[in-house]
């Protein structure tokens, strides 16, 4: 992985990087599937090497094949980082070593956790239970991190579009019906069944390997596949910008509520067993309902950032069209 | 019997990781796009439903055996509709086979064709 991130930095060809960025996650993904962490592994895959390949390769497409070479030779920024670096790794010679028994986390938290997580949450997926219960603030912050991220992509790539830009591309896309017609026809077989899955992966979550951020990468995953394929103007006849844009906001609020609720019945913020009569079900419902909340946010997030990045890329190749 | 799909098994675990192998070596050492395209596509399809039929026959419960049944299913499915985009992306932009076959997209006039071809 070292060999890779070091070929990374040094090629010049930006689709070799982005080809590389994504067998990058892939061996990534393979090394969490060798250490028994197989939930991390699936949500590597999906987004590092799936979306996140497409995302760059759509940037890619928009801005250059080549990167051009360094005007200066950056060394005073080298010399402090690699000062900042030292210090902290310095820093870190105090803590006790990786993996070791007599560490306080392997005393007291994680035995709490794999000896308690079935008697408080009766989950049988630990890894949920964590997740969503006894760290549920933590994934709060990282849904909003993603809402964050689809906000400011909203905000600095939307693009007016010109009605006749749009019949223009639409023009395109219906002539190219012959041309694509074989994989117009097992993508439109696949599609339902890859929605299918993401539900699965979903509800899933609580016996298997799962949850939302997974489930909400492989929904907009099939959302994507069929933009690329059907042209983007048939893709947002489907899902329309004003619902996408709800959709991602109502995820987080539905996230928050769910503490809000639980405060408002007498817990603290994010306690779930207040949520019912049995503290049990109170737990699987709270989950039920965040993770539901970060299927949307992530999803729809996803869609938002596609939708932006290739209506950009469209946009331009529109106007180059027009001023040929 | 036992036995007997313990062997089954095996074989064609071996026959997919040696086809796995020789996609591998196809890729680096074919002369041409198309057909180090034909390695790849072997790898994608064949090597992966042999691998998946020989654990189905590692005879486990029946649950395991039906979700390998779909993700062969699915291979069966998209591989081959993968290895079709490649080919067709190559074609459709003008890339010229090593051998001369008269291919009816192929636009043998342009020097490089680069048509913007977005979907």
């Amino acid at each position: 992985m070292v060999g890779i991130a070091l070929a990374v930095n040094q090629i010049k060809d930006m689709f070799a990087v982005v080809m590389l960025a994504g067998i990058y996650g892939l061996v990534s993904a393979s090394f969490f599937v060798a250490m028994d962490a197989v939930d991390v592994a699936f949500t590597e895959a999906s987004v590092g090497a799936g979306i996140s390949t497409l995302l760059m390769l759509t940037t890619v497409a928009m801005t250059g094949r080549t990167e051009h070479e360094a005007s200066h030779k950056p060394l005073l920024a080298l010399f402090v980082v690699t000062v900042t670096g030292g210090l902290l790794i310095y820093g870190t010679f105090d803590m006790p070593y990786f993996g070791s028994a007599d560490a306080p986390v392997h005393n007291h938290v994680a035995p709490r956790y794999i000896y308690d997580s079935i008697k408080e949450i009766g989950v049988p997926n630990m890894v949920t239970s964590v997740l969503a219960s006894y760290r549920g603030f933590d994934t709060f912050g990282e849904v909003t991190v993603i809402f964050t991220a689809g906000i400011g992509v909203l905000a600095l790539l939307s693009v007016v579009r010109l009605p006749k830009t749009d019949a223009a591309v639409e023009a395109i896309n219906n002539s190219m019906h012959e041309k694509h017609l074989v994989l117009r026809v097992v993508i439109k077989t696949m599609i339902p069944f890859i929605l299918l899955y993401a539900f699965y992966v979903q509800f899933h979550g609580d016996y298997g390997p799962g949850g939302g951020f997974q489930a909400g990468v492989i929904f907009a995953a099939a959302i994507i596949m069929y933009a690329l394929l059907f042209g983007l103007s048939a893709a947002r006849r489907v899902i329309t910008q004003p619902v996408v844009q709800l959709l991602s906001a109502i995820g987080v609020l539905v996230y928050g509520s769910v503490g809000i609720v639980s405060m408002l019945n007498g817990g603290s913020f994010l306690d779930y067993s207040v949520l019912s009569a049995d503290p049990i079900a109170g737990q699987h419902l709270g989950i039920l309902l965040i993770e539901l909340g970060v299927g949307l946010t992530v999803a729809s997030v996803m869609i938002i950032i596609f939708f932006s990045f290739s209506a950009r890329s469209e946009y331009q190749q529109a106007k180059k069209g027009e001023s040929l | 019997m036992e036995f007997i799909l313990s062997l089954l098994s095996g074989f064609f675990l071996l026959f997919g990781s040696f086809l796995c192998l020789s996609g591998g070596v196809g890729i680096l050492r074919f002369p041409d796009f198309y057909t180090r395209m034909h390695a790849a596509g072997v790898t994608d399809t064949l090597a992966a439903a042999m691998i998946l039929i020989g654990l189905m026959l590692q005879n486990p419960e029946t649950l395991v055996i039906i979700k390998l049944m779909f993700i062969l299913l699915m291979t069966l499915f998209i591989s081959p509709a993968a290895s079709h985009a490649l080919g067709q992306a190559a074609v459709l932009n003008n890339l010229p086979p090593l051998v001369d076959l008269n291919i009816k997209d192929l636009d043998n006039s342009t020097a490089s064709g680069d048509k913007p071809s977005k979907s």
